[in-house]
């Protein structure tokens, strides 16, 4: 992570010692998560001990210290969601991203946790995809939803490499 | 500042406001066991064992002693059957994780404590946070401290700070009750030894 951005970060809370949660939750939101990087620096700009922020970091599950997916898909396993085939859900998102609860691929496209509850037990089973809450799935309806992702996704790739080759012939002739 | 009179196991004590029950009481030759309690440093309320009954306000509180500031007419007995029921299951439960430390096996013995009660979880921490405070109170280097929460928390150093204070200082390894510090230390010293920290993750891309 860029250490301006994060500069940036700490200087909107005026390099409080006392906001640094939010500090900290505003580069996880940034960020996707938080890099070691970003951890030094913040522990020297607000003059709090490293031991601290660790703890602090490790103690909310909100935190991140590992890279997280650009699409973080939450899919509630508790107890209402549970009896109304939550495993199911699960098995099928692990099938179509082919990441496990907590865990993250290595292309960073997805990051997969299960939740306890989401407080919408009448929806159950739930799952939250990038923020957006899918209610009632059914199998066939949590696959459709990440397939589309998937595309989405696919397309953004191709779209880069086309603009870098682009770019490269550009350069090409720039230099010729 | 203001005197507080007050009963500990029937004795009439008076001390200075803001001293704690623990203090009281040790000034008048009563012992609380305790594990987490530290001359130099703040209260913490990590070990529980110092737990004492107090009446107060016409009912009975179970309340930590190293903690707790002395009141005014406080009534509080530290051995009582209750109490000794208390410091027993704490006392098997941190010999769970602790099974061989010194102090912890001659509390033990005092209030019969069943070293084989729950299961054995030796990761030898008790979580009592000397060495944690002790670095960032007197010390003040912070190269140890607690990580994750529940039943995951756990003591480590900072690598990074470890590397640069702690072979010289060393002071939190004889105030810890059991041998789990100097064994995270040992750890962390291990891990910075190579020239270069082994990279984890992708040998292929060097990630």
């Amino acid at each position: 992570m860029d250490i301006g951005k994060i500069d940036q970060i700490i200087e909107k809370h005026d390099s409080e010692a006392s906001l640094l949660i939010q500090i900290l939750l505003d580069i996880q939101s940034t960020n996707n998560w938080l890099p070691k990087e970003a951890l030094t620096r913040v522990s020297e700009k607000l003059a709090v001990p490293m031991s601290r922020i660790q703890h602090i970091t490790t103690f909310y599950k909100t935190f991140s210290l590992t890279p997280k997916g650009r699409h973080e898909i939450h899919v509630c396993v508790g107890t209402a969601c549970h009896v109304r085939g939550a495993q199911d859900i699960l098995a099928t998102v692990e099938a179509v991203t082919g990441v496990k609860p907590g865990e993250t691929d290595p292309d960073l496209q997805f990051s997969v946790e299960t939740v306890s509850c989401l407080g919408c037990c009448a929806l159950g089973p739930v799952m939250v995809v990038d923020g957006e809450y899918h209610g009632n799935v059914v199998q066939a309806e949590t696959a459709e939803v990440l397939e589309k992702l998937k595309l989405a996704e696919t397309a953004e790739t191709l779209e880069k490499l086309k603009q870098s080759e682009t770019a490269e012939v550009v350069n090409l002739c720039a230099c010729q | 500042m203001s005197e507080i009179s007050l009963q500990v196991d029937g004795k009439q004590v008076t001390v200075e406001e803001g001293m704690t029950i623990l203090q009281a009481a040790r000034s008048v030759g009563v012992a609380i066991p305790t594990l987490c309690d530290h001359e130099k440093l703040a209260p913490y309320g990590a070990c529980r064992l110092c737990t004492v009954e107090a009446d107060a306000h016409g009912r009975t509180n179970l309340i930590a002693a190293c903690q707790h500031p002395v009141e005014k007419d406080l009534v509080i007995r530290t051995r009582t059957e209750q109490l000794d029921r208390i410091r027993k299951v704490l006392l098997e439960q941190m010999l769970a994780h602790a099974p061989d430390s010194e102090q912890i096996v001659a509390l033990a013995q005092i209030y019969g404590a069943d070293p084989n009660r729950f299961e054995k979880d030796a990761n030898f921490c008790i979580l009592c946070g000397l060495c944690v405070r002790y670095c960032a109170e007197i010390k003040q280097k912070h190269a140890v401290g607690f990580f994750d929460r529940g039943a995951k928390r756990e003591i480590n150093f900072i690598p990074e700070i470890a590397v640069r204070e702690c072979w010289d200082c060393k002071e939190c390894f004889p105030l810890c009750p059991t041998s789990a510090l100097q064994a995270a230390y040992v750890l962390t010293e291990a891990l910075m030894s190579p020239p270069e920290p082994v990279a984890k993750g992708c040998g292929g891309c060097g990630g």
